[in-house]
């Protein structure tokens, strides 16, 4: 059961993150990206199949372990995920000072019968 | 154990931070630390490999824990091949940046640095997620690079190609949980092994991993159809930076190779080969569509950039034929077009910036200076980049031609390389005869911006590096047929890192599926 409601959860997460990254304005693509990541750390934590209430070492007293590996990488994966959302959030700020837009691409689109910041 | 194999991440790493710590220091003496590291870096490549040369691939265990369980550097001949180019490249970029850009350019002797970091690491890296790591690396590194100077072009380009990257990591850390799910390793050596023991219902997982690696890699070597973000990013880079960076996409060209012949390779069972029905498609259209934009450039930094796609368009067609002559010529194809891409972005920079508000747009503007030596710089590397004999783009496409003979593939392949060599050509020579030729203003610009005796230099080096691959074409030949076939054969690889006896140390398959 357990299983079940970690990937409905996970699809849900990255099926929101997917639809973010695919808006036309740089703030929700941070966040699509940030939703992504997220997903993607849990992902990897259930890949270590998910053991409640074992301790992440052998012990002899330990009936069962839960892998430590996948928590290793969680934390190098979150880091990572951390500093690189910070630095694109950086970098969409600066691009819209530059060029007064916060569009992907850097300009406002050619608004063809639809008002502008609908995209 | 045998430390230098640390040495091209640790060297790099260690300057850069102390790089940072100066970077206050007159830019002179940034300039002199930057070129002892990069020289020693040249060093330490060539030491390793002379030592790979005998066959048995170097591995150094880091911290001593002992594989699969720790973290291992794997130096084998592709490698120390790959570690030896980049160390090649990096000094005549160095030098031409040095020539008074990278005053203005900030913290770019650190930031290069960290690039070389994540270049050496993702080529030693032995297990998956530490390629993920200096994957990382090299790409803040190169974001940081192709922002400088913060102009509107490059923060657009460059917002795109940290966006997709991102993404892609994020590929990539599910592609590499998925394999460790099932298979309970990360090591690739031990991955090779426990790929061919999966169980059948986890096979079609394997085949998802696999797959999605393949896109990811796909993303940093540019093929089609993930390139989209290379030719703005390429072209808007400042010049130095451009050059760098046609080693970047040759990282992921290195990721494929080592995922289809080591974990995906002939001893996998039925994952066998699991790439090669989508990759020899996709490298012929990549060739064709980046030969086909060059050829449509509308300046030269655009058309350079296109030219490196189609450069990994060739290398890829290699590796999917498959075969030791294929990719034996692939990695001599690969050595011979990231110098004389990087050479190209140099020209174009040089021309453009002697032609005033025209810069390198290829459209009939003022004379430049120098029109001689930059003409005859720019003739070298267009033709050798198209393939004209006797140049290395020749030779390495030649062997292409050759290796695949008598293989079901040979009338695409011949059509679409001999085909796209034409327009490589034309499309060089439309764009040489305009910009150098087609003068309409005839007075010379000023000398203030003549290249400097340093940027020659630079431009020489790249050159002579290309005239070498002629001139010692069967050393460099027999090296990489040895290299292939040790691809081929990836059980050197495996033993070197897991050692002989190597039952009992790996802890029993997991029961698979989630408990």
């Amino acid at each position: 059961m357990m299983e079940l409601m970690v990937a409905i959860g996970l699809g849900i997460v990255t099926a929101c993150g997917l639809y973010l990254i695919l808006r036309g304005r740089t703030f929700p693509v941070v966040l699509g990206l940030s939703l992504i990541s997220y997903a993607v750390n849990l992902f990897i934590l259930a890949m270590g199949r998910l053991v409640p209430e074992a301790p992440p070492i052998i012990t002899e007293e330990a009936a069962r372990y839960s892998d430590p590996i996948p928590q290793a990488l969680v934390l190098t994966a979150i880091v990572i995920s951390f500093g690189m959302t910070g630095f694109l959030m950086a970098l969409a700020v600066r691009t819209w000072h530059q060029t007064g837009s916060d569009h992907v691409d850097g300009a406002e689109p050619k608004t063809v019968g639809r008002p502008a910041g609908t995209s | 154990m045998n430390h230098l194999l640390v040495a091209p991440i640790l060297l790099p790493m260690f300057t850069a931070a102390l790089l940072l710590v100066l970077h206050r220091a007159p830019v002179v003496m940034a300039r002199s630390v930057n070129a002892a590291a990069t020289l020693s870096l040249f060093a330490a490549s060539v030491a390793i490999l002379t030592q790979v040369e005998s066959g048995t691939p170097l591995v150094y265990q880091v911290g001593n824990w002992p594989p699969p369980f720790g973290i291992v550097l794997v130096a084998d001949r592709l490698s120390a091949f790959l570690l030896l180019l980049t160390a090649l490249l990096a000094p005549p970029v160095l030098l031409y940046a040095a020539q008074g850009w990278d005053a203005r350019a900030r913290y770019f002797h650190p930031l290069f640095l960290f690039q070389l970091m994540g270049l050496n690491g993702a080529f030693l890296a032995g297990d998956l997620f530490n390629l993920f790591v200096f994957f990382e690396i090299l790409l803040i590194a190169s974001y940081c690079l192709a922002l400088q100077g913060l102009v509107v072009e490059r923060l657009r380009a460059t917002l795109h190609y940290a966006a997709i990257n991102i993404a892609a990591s994020s590929v990539f850390l599910m592609a590499v949980s998925l394999l460790y799910g099932i298979t309970g390793t990360l090591n690739m050596a031990h991955l090779a092994e426990r790929v061919a023991l999966v169980r059948t219902e986890d096979v079609a997982l394997v085949r998802v991993a696999g797959l999605l690696l393949l896109g990811v890699f796909s993303i940093k070597a540019a093929l089609f159809p993930l390139y989209f973000w290379l030719p703005a990013l390429y072209s808007n880079a400042p010049a130095p930076v451009a050059a760098l960076f046609s080693m970047m996409t040759k990282v992921g060209v290195y990721a494929i190779i080592r995922i289809t012949t080591l974990i995906y390779g002939a001893e996998s069972g039925v994952l066998m080969e699991l790439t090669s029905p989508w990759l020899l498609p996709i490298a012929l259209i990549t060739l064709v569509l980046g030969a086909l934009s060059a050829f449509g450039a509308g300046r030269l930094a655009t058309m350079t950039a296109y030219l490196t796609i189609a450069s990994v368009g060739t290398i890829l067609t290699a590796v999917s034929i498959g075969g030791a002559a294929a990719f034996s010529a692939g990695l001599y194809y690969l050595a011979h077009s990231t110098l004389v891409i990087a050479l190209l972005f140099l020209i174009g920079d040089l021309i453009g910036r002697s032609r005033g508000d025209m810069s390198d747009q290829i459209h009939p503007g003022p004379q430049i200076g120098r029109a001689a030596g930059l003409g005859l710089a720019f003739l070298f590397a267009g033709t050798t980049v198209a393939g004209v004999p006797p140049l290395s783009g020749f030779l390495g496409k030649f062997m292409l031609l050759q290796s695949v003979n008598g293989a079901m593939a040979v009338v695409p392949v011949w059509t679409v390389i001999l085909a796209t060599s034409l327009l490589m050509l034309v499309g060089c020579a439309r764009a040489g005869s305009i910009v150098l030729w087609n003068v309409t203003d005839p007075l010379p610009s000023d000398s203030a911006h003549a290249p400097r005796a340093g940027e020659w230099t630079a431009l020489a080096a790249l050159a002579a590096c290309s005239l070498l691959l002629v001139l010692f074409a069967g050393p460099v030949k027999h090296y990489t047929d040895e290299t292939a076939a040790q691809l081929l054969s990836p059980d050197s690889y495996i033993d070197a890192v897991l050692g002989p006896q190597r039952e009992g140390l790996v802890r029993p398959l997991q029961t698979g599926g989630l408990r």
